[in-house]
């Protein structure tokens, strides 16, 4: 995979989309191409988060253990989505588990790698703190939405 | 007999044919006329009150293919006195149909447009005719979006015909329930947040859109922020129906009656009330 293909597949993804040509190059150098097995897990809860994904085909269940309940998923990201902020907030370990439902394919991005970038240029840092706040804002409007139960209407 | 409009307070019989039980509160009931009349010509998105003698009336929408009349197909959930009269009901049984009342989903206005139909629980069973619909004229539509969520696996509504639809090349249809086992290899979050990754062409689209009040606000605010019109984005209401002729006033909702002016509603034209608690 050349470095020009990842920058390619970089501008491509959703969340990058507008991102100036300069953080974009910046990012390549921490990028990666991965691809996971329908049912690998791609990390586990409590592990250290060092990676974050780009999901660029394919479907990922997050999932967490309920005593009595066993494993349930939480929530599933597709093509175009975000998987994992943890490397971004200490103590930098998953909160979850994440899993492959099909063959997916995804760029995967050094979290290490992008602390140490953002933390020199803060242009960058900016940019990718704004794209993961509308991500993590996303996420929280869906969880209150299933905590409300919307379904649970009257209508028949 | 559909009820005369002349006297439309008065019911009609109808018997009961079949009892489909769809999930562990609601069912779906096939009914025909009791008098020996021909059908129950009806469009997609129109309701009927139901009255289970001796107990009262109760405004279910009809969940049937409009392409055939011969039988009334309404899916009930028991949620009240009179729904759980209804969903008590052997075949055979007999209760009181008017109707059918209100208008219809905006079927000819989206010819030649993408249709988006976006339901939530038990919302499916009003927008199943209008799907039907969809599909017997397949050839007048762009491409055609079903997006449906329910609370769990056990909550889906219609599961072999959901089967059915995924497999057809024609049609995109995303299911996604709140929460699943890990077996589940199905979608998992809220129904909105199937919207952004639908294939449709926001800006030449039609959506359809019925559930729980709170469940079609959030809907309507993602399909907005995807670039449909609320000029082209309908969504079915309910309120406290009654007479169904818009004469009692039970559903008002603004200056409309929702018996009457609705259940479907242009999102536009509604839109200033839409969110106000009072109404």
């Amino acid at each position: 995979m050349t470095m020009e293909n990842l920058e390619r597949m970089l501008t491509e993804h959703p969340f990058f989309e507008g991102l100036n040509k300069r953080c974009l190059q910046m990012l390549v150098e921490c990028a990666s191409n991965v691809r996971f097995d329908a049912g690998e897990v791609i990390f586990r809860e409590g592990e250290e988060a060092g990676l974050f994904y780009l999901i660029r085909h394919g479907r990922v269940s997050v999932e967490t253990f309920a005593p009595n309940r066993g494993p349930v998923i939480i929530q599933t990201l597709g093509e175009g989505d975000l998987l994992g902020w943890s490397w971004l907030i200490e103590p930098y370990r998953w909160r979850f588990e994440a899993r492959a439902v099909e063959l997916t394919r995804a760029i995967a991005l050094d979290g290490t790698c992008l602390r140490g970038k953002c933390a020199e240029d803060h242009e960058l840092g900016y940019e990718l703190m704004k794209r993961i706040a509308y991500v993590i804002e996303n996420r929280l409007q869906a969880t209150r939405l299933q905590l409300l139960n919307v379904y649970d209407g009257i209508r028949s | 007999m559909v009820a005369d409009l002349s006297d439309p307070m008065v019911p009609s019989p109808f018997c009961l044919q079949k009892v489909r039980k769809e999930t562990y509160d609601t069912f779906t009931l096939e009914l025909e006329p009791a008098n020996g009349a021909d059908g129950f010509p009806f469009a997609a998105g129109q309701f009927n009150m139901l009255y289970a003698f001796g107990i009262g009336e109760a405004p279910l929408s009809i969940s049937g293919d409009p392409a055939k009349p011969q039988t009334l197909v309404h899916t009930v959930r028991a949620v009240g006195a009179v729904t759980q009269a209804i969903c008590r009901l052997k075949r055979g049984d007999v209760l009181g149909v008017r109707g059918p009342f209100g208008n219809h989903w905006p079927m000819e206005e989206a010819v030649g447009s993408d249709v988006v139909i976006v339901a939530g629980g038990i919302g499916l069973a009003p927008l199943r005719p209008a799907l039907y619909y969809l599909l017997s004229n397949r050839e007048k539509y762009g491409r055609i979006a079903v997006i449906y969520g329910a609370r769990t696996l056990e909550d889906l509504l219609y599961k072999p015909e959901l089967e059915q639809w995924r497999s057809q090349f024609d049609l995109d249809v995303d299911v996604t329930v709140d929460t699943a086992p890990a077996s589940y290899r199905g979608n998992v979050g809220v129904v909105t947040t199937l919207i952004p990754r639908a294939r449709f062409d926001p800006f030449h689209a039609v959506a359809l859109v019925c559930g729980p009040e709170v469940m079609m606000r959030f809907t309507v605010r993602e399909l907005e922020s995807r670039g449909v019109d609320p000029e082209n984005i309908f969504i079915s209401l309910e309120r406290n129906m009654r007479c169904g002729i818009g004469f009692c006033g039970h559903c008002q909702f603004g200056s409309a009656f929702i018996c009457k002016d609705g259940p479907v509603f242009c999102y536009a034209e509604i839109q200033p009330f839409f969110a106000k608690r009072e109404i």
